[in-house]
């Protein structure tokens, strides 16, 4: 078992034990009931009173009774710990994941991690909870069971001991097989979702081009398949239940057959003979339970495994033992010597450059030439391979990181808001328990989002991110860049941050930041000329180095890459234009 | 396994009669194999109930005279129910499983071609996400109500009613004592199944809430680590864990309280039969086979009355699911096909629309906690005069008349809102117009089939919709005729040939995620080419400015467009200024009305509105950089 799952049984032993001992207690008075049972009988074959028979009667009912309680204790206990232990790992899980760095997250499905959060954990929960009580009161049963049964007759016992174990494993046997069927039903049917999804969401596709049979068809397809898979699931499936009530039946006519001939001949009496039936009764249902079971606690194994391969991953981005605390840094950055290789491929390599403090750095260069790379390895989102990134001086692996990312406001490519108010979005690095309203405002209107706000009928209390209103890209934008310098960070990084802003409010965002930039070093990503042009210091990234650095004017002048990009963009508008050199 | 966050059932009541009448329709065509599940079933519960009766006969009869055969004979009586019954209860499953399969498979094939069949405007008011589960979800709940809801309630009142005969016939003064329990057993099931109900529910809405939490908080990993949330949202998560913790605990506690009781009730019972019926069987009222046949019975009333209680919330769940899918197949057609259609073999391409006034449909919700209660008539649109929007403010076109020659290309330019995707949304008979006509080649196009007039029509859609596949697949659509080398041919035509050769696969390369490994200019190129491959006559393309699309992709998509425009019949909503330069004719429609035609220069000329829409759409937002840089030119260009 994993050492991990022991560890949370371990803490909780106490309730655990309290649970299995009331539930032994129970199993062995449940057992005392055919004992009464066949008392009876054989007093009424004897002719007893009724007010004789009365005290079986009061003790079949008070052993139940006090069954009952013991039975609910143990649920209570067991059940519940189970419940708090599930609750206990998911907090771990997501504490584990919020540590976890962020590389980590590119190279696994998040599908995935909610899986094993949501559908793993809860069988490790039924493994915990139902199985290990049904698993434990059944064995105490069965054992206390086949000593009582023993010391009426070994013969009928023998018979017992062969045949009901072959209800368990029905199940045990048959188990495994169904789940994987299941699966591939499971398989299937996220196909058929599938289908239909993209069908719905591409309608107008469909419709244009006249797919709509072609569409049924293909559906028709899948949902016969789906069925096809179906019938393996009832064919195995329908098969359980027949097969362990056919092993009940065969036990229940053993024992009347045996049985009968026992009490005829006198090996028993009629009153153990009702007994061993009681005793079949009382059996049945955890027999078919035990295979249930085992099954449980193998698919409960295996779960706490996957939920383990996550735990047994360590973050890569961590604090240093002596890590320095940084309260306000002056803004200075410095990268030097820097490498990075991504799964073995150098993404960025011998990056040397200095952002001195409160001045404006800008990065162009083409798609995939490491840009952002670069940026995310100030807040150490990333970690250089080789060479070091310093911020006032000191290599950023030397800061504790939660004093590092406090003075950095950043405004990542993909701006993704949270099922929140917008208010409490924007605040969401203020490290308050409630957005403070004031800075809120401030941010959204220095990211020209106040106007649109305004427009919204909740206003700051608007709902976004996925459940709430759809924000257009240009407003996702600039609530980003607001939720960025609410922090009023010393370092402000604009990663490619303005693209769906249009060009006009994009200076006058720019405007206001500089305005208030003599204290602020900032780094822009663009691959707008119009974005970058007023920067102190431009480079040029292509393939993962500097190819060019200067300023707007000295680039032009220097020609090569940035002169290209830029010859480009104005030869594009001349052509548009060409047309106006017309009279007209 | 997937995990499903779907919206939060309603439930309603358990049972419906014009519902239920409706849903057997379905079984109808199974009328045989229904019937032999239900004969199948009885004799399943006649097995169930045979065991103590034997008991019975075998004490009685045989084991209290001690004759050593007969208790041999009715043990093999009983092993041959024991077998009959096994096998009757696989097949009867079996038979169940088949025709609940079936229906499932004809319900979801029905729900599917009629959504395909509906208008698209229905698809702009409903969700995707809401109709996936109307297709997948409500018709598993169905299912699960026709095999083991509706078939083992019958299984169950079987037993039960077997089980209460037989005990009244072997002695009806026994059956009455152990009856007593069954009204403190019914109370009680029934305060379980209420409180399960509840706490079922609230579980499912927290388990939700953690799922949805979860999933944006490891979407948005950087940005919480990037601002420091960690510790933040560990306790708002532990919020939501401990919610969730607690809808489990008191779970917990019903069922503690509950299953335990039951098996005390049994006990009662049991205890009772003991005393009153010991007594009965000392002064030979009663034998004592049959005391112990009553104590055997007594287990086995106590499970159908469990189940049925049980049954309920199937029930409840298959009337609610139920109803949302024929509200989706009473969805009317509003846009129709002609019963007896023009023919449209080949098309000239000559367009024309003849004072065409449009208004979008108010979109209509298809659910139960909006709408008002089905079969009632919404907006109810159709023949005669169709839905027109209070007031006049609804209307997109106003009296739009135009008319496009075979072959030439027509550019549609105003700005936003003035209608000019609902042009193209006609001319596909996506919509219909409330007044005027639109027609192809001189006829109405409602006279045309749907499927005949689109297969005539190519459309290139703004945001372009990519389907799981291959690029050849999403270049043919479904349409086999097309071969590869068509395909390759097409994709030369419009420049998209040299970036497919670079994929992994090339024309084989799969389509995963909608296309998201490719950029936004690449799914662009592959709609032209989708659209070219299909020949068509006519050809309509939405043209998006994408600011994300490189220069190099831009220049390539510009050349494309004007390779697919040469020769045919188009219509084009262009952002791009080399379109707009390149058509035979630009018409520029303002509030709905057509205000301004003629060639760009001509409409510079003009000075009118086009010149205004020029300057705020075009110059602004690609002129602004030639305006810092050459003075001179641009002081010219707004001085016009």
């Amino acid at each position: 078992m994993s050492p991990r799952l022991r560890s949370y049984l371990r803490r909780h032993a106490r309730s655990y034990a309290i649970g299995l001992l009331l539930g032994t207690a129970s199993a062995v008075l449940l057992m005392l009931g055919p004992h009464v049972l066949r008392l009876a009988v054989d007093a009424i074959a004897a002719g007893a009173s009724p007010f004789f028979l009365l005290r079986y009667a009061g003790a079949l009912i008070g052993l139940n009774l006090a069954v009952w309680i013991l039975r609910y204790y143990m649920r209570m206990h067991i059940l519940g710990i189970s419940r708090v232990i599930e609750y206990e790992i998911r907090n771990d899980y997501f504490a584990h994941l919020q540590r976890m760095h962020v590389g980590f997250f590119q190279h696994t499905r998040i599908g995935d991690l909610m899986t094993r959060a949501v559908s793993d954990l809860s069988t490790v929960q039924r493994f915990i909870g139902p199985g290990i009580m049904h698993f434990t009161s059944t064995v105490v049963m069965a054992a206390i069971a086949v000593g009582f049964m023993l010391t009426i007759d070994l013969t009928l016992t023998l018979y017992m001991l062969v045949i009901l174990p072959l209800v368990s494993l029905t199940f045990v046997v048959l188990g495994p097989l169904i789940h994987g069927q299941y699966e591939s039903v499971q398989e299937q049917f996220s196909v058929i979702s599938a289908h239909a999804q993209e069908n719905f969401s591409g309608i107008r596709v469909i419709k244009a081009f006249a797919q709509e049979p072609h569409e049924a068809e293909a559906f028709a397809a899948h949902n016969r398949e789906y069925i096809r898979r179906n019938l393996a699931v009832i064919k195995t499936e329908g098969a359980l239940w027949p097969l362990m009530s056919f092993f009940l039946g065969l036990a229940a006519v053993v024992l009347l057959w045996q049985g009968g001939q026992a009490v005829i001949a006198g090996r028993i009496t009629l009153g153990q003979f009702v007994q061993f039936i009681g005793y079949l009764g009382q059996l049945s249902w955890p027999m078919v339970a035990l295979g249930w079971v085992v099954n449980l606690m193998q698919r409960g194994l295996a779960s706490m495994k996957r939920l383990d391969e996550i735990f047994l991953q360590h973050p890569r981005i961590v604090d240093a033992p002596d890590a320095q605390t940084l309260p306000v840094p002056r803004g200075e950055i410095e990268f030097r010597g820097l490498g990075f290789s991504y799964n073995g491929v150098p993404v960025l390599s011998g990056v040397d450059l200095r952002v001195p403090a409160g001045t404006t750095l800008a990065i162009v260069g083409p798609t995939g030439s490491g840009k952002t790379t670069l940026v995310s390895l100030i807040p150490r989102l990333f970690e250089s391979t080789t060479g070091s990134v310093l911020v006032d001086g000191l290599d950023v692996r030397r800061y504790r990181m939660t004093d590092l990312r406090r003075c950095i406001g950043m405004v990542p490519q993909d701006t993704f808001m949270f099922s929140a108010p917008l208010s409490e979005n924007i605040a969401y690095g203020l490290e308050a328990p409630e957005p403070d309203p004031v800075r809120v405002r401030e941010a959204a209107e220095l990211a020209h989002l106040a106007v649109d706000v305004a427009g919204f009928p909740n206003g700051y209390d608007t709902m976004v991110g996925e459940r709430g209103v759809t924000l257009s890209g240009g407003q996702k934008q600039r609530a980003a860049i607001a939720r960025a310098i609410a922090r009023d960070p010393r370092i402000l990084i604009l990663d490619d941050a303005l693209s769906s802003v249009d060009t006009s409010t994009e200076e006058e965002i720019l405007r206001e930041l500089r305005a208030i930039s003599g204290t602020r070093t900032t780094i822009i990503i663009s691959h707008r000329i119009s974005t970058v042009r007023h920067a102190d210091q431009i480079v040029v990234l292509d393939k993962g180095r500097i190819v060019q650095r200067g300023t707007h004017d000295t680039l032009l002048g220097a020609g090569g890459l940035y002169a290209d990009l830029y010859q480009k963009q104005l030869l594009e508008e001349e052509l548009e234009a060409a047309d106006l050199d017309a009279p007209v | 396994m997937s995990t499903h966050f779907q919206e939060d059932e309603i439930l309603g009541k358990a049972y419906d009669a014009r519902l239920m009448r409706r849903l057997l329709r379905y079984l109808r065509p199974y009328r045989r194999a229904v019937t032999a599940s239900i004969v199948l079933l009885l004799l399943a519960a006649a097995a169930d109930l045979a065991g103590p009766y034997f008991v019975k006969v075998a004490i009685d009869h045989y084991i209290q005279v001690r004759d050593m055969g007969g208790v041999a004979v009715v043990s093999a009586l009983y092993l041959g129910t024991v077998i009959v019954g096994a096998a009757v209860r696989y097949w009867q499953n079996y038979i169940t499983q088949i025709v609940g399969q079936q229906v499932m498979y004809e319900l979801r094939m029905e729900v599917f071609t009629h959504l395909q069949r509906l208008a698209v405007a229905f698809f702009a008011g409903n969700p995707v996400g809401r109709l996936m589960t109307r297709i997948t979800n409500d018709v598993d709940t169905l299912y699960e109500m026709v095999t083991s809801g509706v078939v083992t309630v019958f299984g169950d009142v079987f037993l039960l009613v077997g089980v209460v005969a037989a005990m009244v016939w072997l002695d009806w003064r026994l059956a009455l004592v152990a009856f007593s329990v069954v009204p403190a057993l019914v109370a009680l099931t029934s305060w379980f199944q209420a409180r399960s109900r509840e706490s079922y529910r609230a579980i499912r809405i927290r388990i939700a809430r953690i799922n949805a939490y979860l999933n944006e908080n490891l979407m948005g990993m950087s940005i919480v680590q990037l601002f420091n949330r960690e510790r933040a949202n560990a306790a708002r998560f532990d919020d939501l864990n401990r919610d969730h913790l607690t809808a489990h605990l008191e779970a917990v506690w019903s069922f503690a309280l509950f299953y335990p009781a039951v098996g005390f009730l049994g006990a009662v019972a049991t205890a009772l039969l003991i005393w009153y019926g010991g007594g009965q069987v000392v002064q030979h009222a009663v034998t004592l086979g049959v005391l112990i046949a009553f104590i055997q019975y007594t287990e086995r009333f106590f499970r159908p009355i469990q189940d049925l209680a049980e049954k309920y919330n199937i029930l409840q769940a298959a009337m609610a699911s139920s109803e949302r899918i024929f509200r989706v197949l009473d969805e009317p057609v509003t846009v129709e096909d002609p019963t007896d259609p023009a023919p449209l073999p080949r098309v000239r391409g000559q367009i024309e629309f003849r004072n065409v006034w449009f208004a979008y449909p108010a979109t209509e919700p298809a659910d139960p906690e909006e709408a008002g209660p089905p079969g009632e008539a919404r907006s109810a649109p159709g023949r005669g005069e169709p839905p027109v929007p209070a007031g006049t403010d609804g209307w997109v076109l106003r009296g739009v008349s135009f008319a496009i020659r075979p072959g030439e290309s027509v550019a549609f330019v105003g700005h936003t809102g003035a209608g000019k995707t609902s042009i193209i949304n006609l001319i596909t008979r996506f919509y219909d117009p409330q007044r005027g006509q639109v027609l192809v080649d001189g006829v109405d196009i409602r006279r045309y089939a749907q499927r005949d007039l689109r297969r005539h029509i190519g459309l290139v859609l703004q945001d372009v919709f990519l389907f799981s596949g291959t690029v050849a697949s999403n270049i043919r659509l479904g349409n086999r005729e097309i071969s590869d080398d068509e395909i390759r041919r097409a994709a030369q035509f419009v420049n998209a040939h040299r970036f497919i050769e670079e994929l992994p696969d090339r024309y084989a390369t799969s389509v995963v995620e909608r296309g998201a490994t490719l950029s936004s200019g690449q799914r662009q190129l592959i709609a032209f080419a989708r659209a070219i491959s299909h020949n068509p006559e006519i050809l309509l393309v939405l043209d998006e400015a994408t600011s994300s699309v490189d220069t190099e992709t831009e220049l390539l998509i510009q050349e494309a467009l004007q390779n697919v425009l040469r020769g045919r019949t188009s219509i084009i909503i262009a952002h791009r200024l080399s379109t707009i330069q390149n058509v035979d004719r630009i018409l520029v429609l303002h509030k709905g009305r057509i205000v301004e035609e003629g060639t760009h220069r001509e409409l510079l000329a003009r000075g009118g509105i086009y010149t205004k829409l020029y300057q705020l759409q075009y110059r602004d937002q690609e002129l602004r950089q030639t305006a810092d840089m050459s003075g001179d030119r641009a002081t010219d260009a707004r001085s016009e």
